[in-house]
């Protein structure tokens, strides 16, 4: 049967296709991991090697016992985790505010949200640095927690999942005399705890890839984040330390990539919500 | 007793559902202020400091001396910056059509459920996304090394001579385009299969019966029907490759001979580099209202098409 053939031709290309692009896909980490356990003379060394031919572990032990790995990674955790908490509280509830109630000027100050959203961060660089210098703020965790705290995207997503809440779980507790906020904290939240999953993530995600805010305002080494420091190994030509960078950049990754693998589901529905359904 | 609780407006009158209403609008107020508030402190005030700065000469500190539009006048003239926004558009060109097809095509292949493993390939094109670019520049710095890089090493037993991925002005620009595939491809993707999911199988099938080939349907069914997605991927790329900023720094620095400097990394030196704190605003602006102008001329074109 000739349509059988072609189908199983169909079926190699098709898998072909998907097996390359695997490839080019999961390479990079591959010889992130492979650099991190070499030796600096065997980096370079002629043909390349997948398994090191001497691996070593000197690459991991310098970057925890010289360079101060720990605190990098807490201050790291402490900007994330801060601002994704933070983050959450209020888009969350704005989010409410915006799918539960009606009130005047309600439609021009959603389109005044929205609108932030097209706002490039070319724009805001250098006067955000003068007012962060201003208030004292540089050289601290706040300008990178503070200022996206509310941020509009996350509003945006709160509010679409918020709307299709029914009223008559809220309806009930204003009448059992529940205050506004009570409301919002014991009913809404834990109905939304779904979306709060999958935008944390993406807030804590945001968070620790960071590179542009931390190099513009911390500046002391006892406040380096992980992307920071895994540049800071870099020198000029010759001068990079690339086994202890890939090492760096190993630890960078792992803390995502085992979040990711548990929480993949809620990743992805966060990451669709605002582009498809909005 | 009824008319005790009702409370009596300033108007004199008695209305308990204005009140209410009063009352429920105080409340989401204060639910929606916490982004105004921010905004206001952290966007309207620095934009409107920027704007005044971008007439003045102003290094960072000191008194700032007010030029007119000296500094608009200078932009016309920084070949640098002209240089970073054509570098966005060539960027542009180079990867996002690639992208946008591969994303598509995978989505699709994916959707079909004619491929076992599904789960298993989207985590895998997924995951650069996840990974920080200083990291991912830096990883890929080391496989695109001239000499003895595995790239080049790999094209030397097929028989092709060591490329300077780096080291050439339209190399360094393809090494970019590579990079950014690479974190970008599983993200639109995901968008892509999410948008399939909202349009009906059986119009590709549909078209398949009629005796339209896969790939018929494919151009034909497929993707005017995702139109909307594809709009939306296209102008963040868009913007996305004017705003490149760390994939830049850590892989090729903006060379060679400015071929890959961004407007992003332009402003970034001016401001931090240089401490021209009002050029860097006047520069920020332009750019603003240049993105700004092809965003509307892209929603126009795709209107038009209609």
């Amino acid at each position: 049967m000739p349509n059988h053939r072609q189908k199983i031709l169909e079926q190699i290309m098709i898998y072909t296709v998907l097996i390359l692009i695997s490839i080019f896909m999961i390479l990079p980490f591959i010889w992130m991991l492979s650099t991190s356990f070499k030796l600096p003379e065997d980096i370079f060394g002629y043909p390349p090697k997948l398994i090191p031919q001497s691996p070593t572990f000197s690459n991991y032990l310098y970057i925890f016992q010289e360079k101060n790995t720990v605190r990098i990674l807490l201050n790291t955790i402490i900007i994330a985790l801060s601002t994704t908490l933070l983050s959450l509280f209020f888009t969350t509830l704005g989010g409410y505010g915006f799918a539960k109630f009606e009130f005047p000027a309600k439609k021009s100050l959603f389109a005044i949200l929205l609108a932030t959203m097209i706002i490039p961060a070319a724009v805001m660089m250098v006067p955000s640095f003068v007012i962060m210098r201003k208030l004292g703020w540089v050289d601290t965790f706040l300008p990178l927690i503070i200022p996206g705290a509310a941020n509009a995207f996350g509003i945006f997503f709160f509010r679409q999942y918020i709307s299709t809440i029914n009223d008559e779980l809220m309806d009930a507790a204003r009448i059992d005399g529940a205050s506004e906020f009570k409301i919002f904290w014991s009913i809404i939240l834990p109905i939304i705890a779904p979306g709060m999953t999958s935008m944390g993530l993406i807030f804590f995600m945001r968070s620790w890839n960071d590179y542009l805010g931390p190099l513009i305002y911390l500046k002391s080494p006892k406040n380096l984040t992980i992307t920071l420091a895994i540049n800071s190994l870099s020198g000029g030509a010759g001068l990079t330390a690339w086994g202890e960078q890939m090492a760096l950049s190993v630890i960078s990754l792992l803390p995502l990539l085992i979040i990711f693998l548990i929480f993949q589901r809620q990743f992805v529905e966060g990451i669709t919500a605002g582009a498809v359904k909005g | 007793m009824a008319q005790a609780h009702t409370p009596i407006l300033p108007d004199g009158t008695r209305s308990p559902s204005l009140w209410q209403h009063i009352k429920k609008a105080r409340w989401a107020y204060t639910f929606i202020s916490p982004f105004y508030i921010l905004f206001a402190i952290f966007g309207l005030y620095p934009m409107a400091l920027s704007l005044y700065l971008s007439f003045t000469r102003w290094k960072g500190v000191g008194p700032m001396e007010f030029s007119g539009a000296a500094n608009f006048a200078l932009i016309l003239k920084d070949k640098v910056f002209w240089q970073s926004m054509s570098n966005g558009v060539i960027l542009f060109f180079l990867y996002v059509p690639i992208m946008l097809f591969l994303a598509l095509a995978l989505a699709v292949i994916l959707n079909s459920g004619i491929v076992k493993g599904f789960r298993f390939f989207r985590t895998l094109i997924f995951l650069p996304f996840i990974t920080n670019m200083v990291a991912a520049g830096f990883a890929f710095r080391i496989l695109l090394e001239k000499q003895n890089g595995l790239l080049n090493v790999l094209l030397k037993y097929t028989g092709i001579s060591p490329i300077p991925w780096l080291e050439d002005v339209w190399w360094a620009r393809i090494s970019l385009s590579l990079l950014i595939i690479w974190a970008w491809l599983g993200y639109n993707m995901v968008l892509m299969l999410a948008g399939l999911q909202t349009i009906s199988r059986d119009l590709t099938e549909a078209a398949t019966i009629d005796g339209a080939s896969p790939i018929q349907a494919f151009f034909h069914v497929t993707v005017p029907l995702m139109r909307p997605v594809i709009l939306f991927c296209t102008i963040t790329s868009m913007i996305g490759s004017f705003g490149l900023f760390t994939e830049v720094s850590t892989l090729t620095r903006g060379g060679p001979a400015n071929a890959t400097i961004t407007p992003l990394i332009r402003i970034y030196g001016i401001a931090f580099g240089s401490y021209q704190f009002g050029y860097a605003s006047a520069v920020a602006y332009t750019f603003f209202a240049l993105i700004f102008i092809l965003t509307v001329i892209q929603f126009r074109l795709n209107r038009d098409q209609d």
